[in-house]
């Protein structure tokens, strides 16, 4: 006790030079925070935006569906059984039908994966809503960057092309209904997505499906045959790798405000135990024993953080709160990322960011300030009397 | 009262390495300093005084020979032991003040009633009861940049005797003052060893504080030449 209260007694006797040190740590809090609630934000928008418009509350593949192997749709399907006719029955599941298909637009031939979906249901967030017209054709929908790279717009007619479940080609024309905006690129990259029961008429393949979506919250019926079922947290892997892979950059600026707070700290540290010797030689002559100076020179060095957090919070939680609720606007990297961000970001700072933070950096801190006043160990009074260091 | 020896030394010697040669601080040094006494080690620059000080303030050890002070050996002392010694019965007083400068009047004379763990209205008490002695209750909350060097000094003498140590130990207390503020600092030292009965040692080749002391133990290479109380002579 004793200790804390002269360290802090000279930390604010000390004045500017303790409020510099202070302020610059703040920053350091401050932006460790900011940029890691920035990443948290993103993996959870990303992981909510993902999951209303393509996984739901998990899906069950059909045994032959590889997402990641093309040549696997073409077996990839198959009658939709009992269990999970059921949950679609009461809307709390949707079948999707998948098959490898050719699109011819303005002359070019392009692969592509022709998607079918109820047009009534409420599972996915994709607007199916717009293929119940049908009295312009076959309608289609595809997303805006599939717009953008076609050349396709809403009212284009284009020739689709795909085989049946016997082999056989056939094609037809379709028409844009509508191009819709997504941050989820899986639904809209080189995808078109037509009526279920059209695309079954097309393939032969009555009651089928290639993939069921559960609606969130929905249990999944259990083991059925010919069919696996794939949970949040494996549709999920690859897109929270995605996002780890891009918060590399954060972590490194983390660490990097990491070290120069802590830079800051050791540098204080060094110049106040080089320069404050004699008054160590005092504090021993007056009584104090060397494990006494280390614990309080050590102490002072962590107060730091402690005062850096108290003015970090002074201005940091108003600035936080303000951009979690606004929002960051991110137009430009929307499609940049390579997956799903709206234009604007909103950041989470969660209680366990900013107190694990907080711990972490009054931790370190402790670590820093500790450091070089191993040395006091060694000092003799009477050198330290003199102003050496021995 | 007045025979009780605080600082017994017996064929005291101190020896620092200087590279490939010894240096002899102290040689065979034999001295007893009683409670209540004001005595002085004095010398020309190099003749031992601040280290034959140091190590009575057990702030150094002896290479051989010992070195009593309240009974209990230097060299014996663990760090721990050194440090609890003067904080309890030891008081310093530097020829550079050595003041703590971002504290106040009142806190750097507070500072050896914390580390003791004496409750705060007490502290209190005995603080401005320290800054009376010498004069200063009217500067508690100045910075130590605030004073004269004669205020300074004050302010260390109060800090070495608000405790009321057993011995005050003052390594050339009057050198960086000019000749008034070192008759008025010598002064206040003599009335409280009047009042207090504390002992004083100084360490001191300042003609002016020589005046004042009441024993003089003149140090030459090391040797105790003269030892002389006030008003006879005695050769050592």
């Amino acid at each position: 006790m004793l200790t804390l209260t002269l360290a802090l007694r000279n930390l604010l006797h000390a004045g500017l030079r303790t409020w510099l040190n202070v302020v610059a740590l703040s920053f350091s809090f401050v932006a460790i925070i900011f940029l890691q609630g920035f990443y948290d934000g993103l993996n959870e928008q990303v992981e909510r935006a993902t999951v209303a418009a393509l996984y739901g509350g998990g899906q069950y593949w059909h045994s032959s569906y590889d997402p990641y192997d093309p040549l696997t749709l073409d077996d990839a399907h198959g009658v939709i059984p009992a269990p999970l006719d059921s949950l679609i029955a009461h809307r709390q599941a949707t079948p999707i039908l998948i098959r490898p298909a050719t699109i011819y637009p303005q002359g070019r031939f392009r692969s592509v994966l022709l998607k079918g979906i109820d047009p009534d249901q409420t599972v996915l967030s994709i607007p199916s809503a717009l293929l119940k017209d049908r009295s312009h054709g076959i309608p289609a929908i595809i997303g805006s960057r599939m717009a953008h790279s076609t050349g396709l717009q809403k009212g284009d007619m284009v020739t689709v092309q795909w085989r049946d479940v016997h082999g056989t080609f056939d094609a037809r024309d379709v028409v844009i209904a509508e191009v819709f905006r997504s941050t989820v690129q899986d639904i809209d990259n080189e995808q078109i997505w037509i009526p279920l029961d059209e695309l079954r008429r097309f393939t032969r393949t009555p009651d089928e499906a290639t993939i069921v979506v559960l609606g969130q919250r929905v249990a999944p019926p259990g083991s059925v045959g010919g069919w696996d079922f794939r949970d949040l947290s494996f549709l999920l892997r690859d897109l929270h790798t995605l996002v780890r892979m891009k918060s590399v950059g954060a972590s490194i600026l983390y660490l990097l405000l990491l070290f120069l707070a802590m830079l800051a700290i050791f540098d204080t540290q060094v110049l106040s135990i080089w320069r404050r010797r004699k008054e160590m030689g005092t504090l021993m002559a007056l009584g104090m024993t060397r494990g006494g100076v280390i614990r309080l020179f050590t102490t002072e060095g962590a107060l730091h953080s402690i005062l850096a957090a108290l003015v970090a919070a002074m201005y940091g939680i108003p600035l936080m709160a303000f951009v979690a609720n606004t929002g960051f606007a991110l137009p430009n990297a929307a499609d940049t990322m390579g997956f799903a961000i709206g234009e604007k970001l909103f950041p989470v700072y969660s209680p366990s960011l900013v107190v694990g933070t907080t711990v972490l950096v009054c931790l370190v801190t402790t670590i820093v300030s500790f450091l070089p006043t191993r040395r006091i160990a060694h000092l003799k009074p009477t050198d330290a009397l003199r102003g050496k260091l021995s | 009262m007045q025979d009780l020896p605080l600082v017994v030394t017996h064929a005291l010697d101190k020896t620092y390495a200087l590279g490939q040669t010894t240096l002899k601080a102290l040689d065979g040094i034999d001295l007893a300093i009683s409670r209540g006494e004001f005595v002085g080690l004095v010398g020309p620059s190099g003749s031992g005084k601040t280290t034959l000080l140091n190590i009575i303030g057990a702030l150094d050890v002896p290479t051989s020979g010992s070195a009593e002070i309240l009974g209990r050996s230097v060299e014996t002392l663990t760090h721990r032991e050194a440090a609890r010694l003067r904080n309890e019965h030891l008081g310093f007083i530097f020829q550079t003040f050595n003041l703590l400068p971002v504290y106040t009047v009142f806190e750097n004379v507070e500072f050896p009633l914390l580390l003791q763990g004496i409750e705060t209205g007490r502290r209190k008490q005995m603080v401005e009861e320290a800054l009376a002695w010498v004069g200063l209750a009217d500067r508690a909350d100045s910075r130590p940049s605030q004073l004269s060097g004669g205020q300074s000094q004050r302010v260390a003498i109060a800090r070495a005797i608000v405790k009321k140590p057993d011995v005050v130990l003052a390594d050339e207390p009057t050198a960086n003052l000019d000749a008034a503020n070192s008759h008025h600092i010598m002064k206040t030292m003599l009335q409280l060893n009047r009042d207090l009965h504390t002992t004083f040692v100084f360490a001191t080749h300042d003609e002016k504080v020589i005046g004042y002391l009441h024993r003089t133990i003149t140090l030459v290479d090391g040797r105790i030449a003269r030892d002389e109380h006030a008003g006879d002579s005695s050769h050592s």
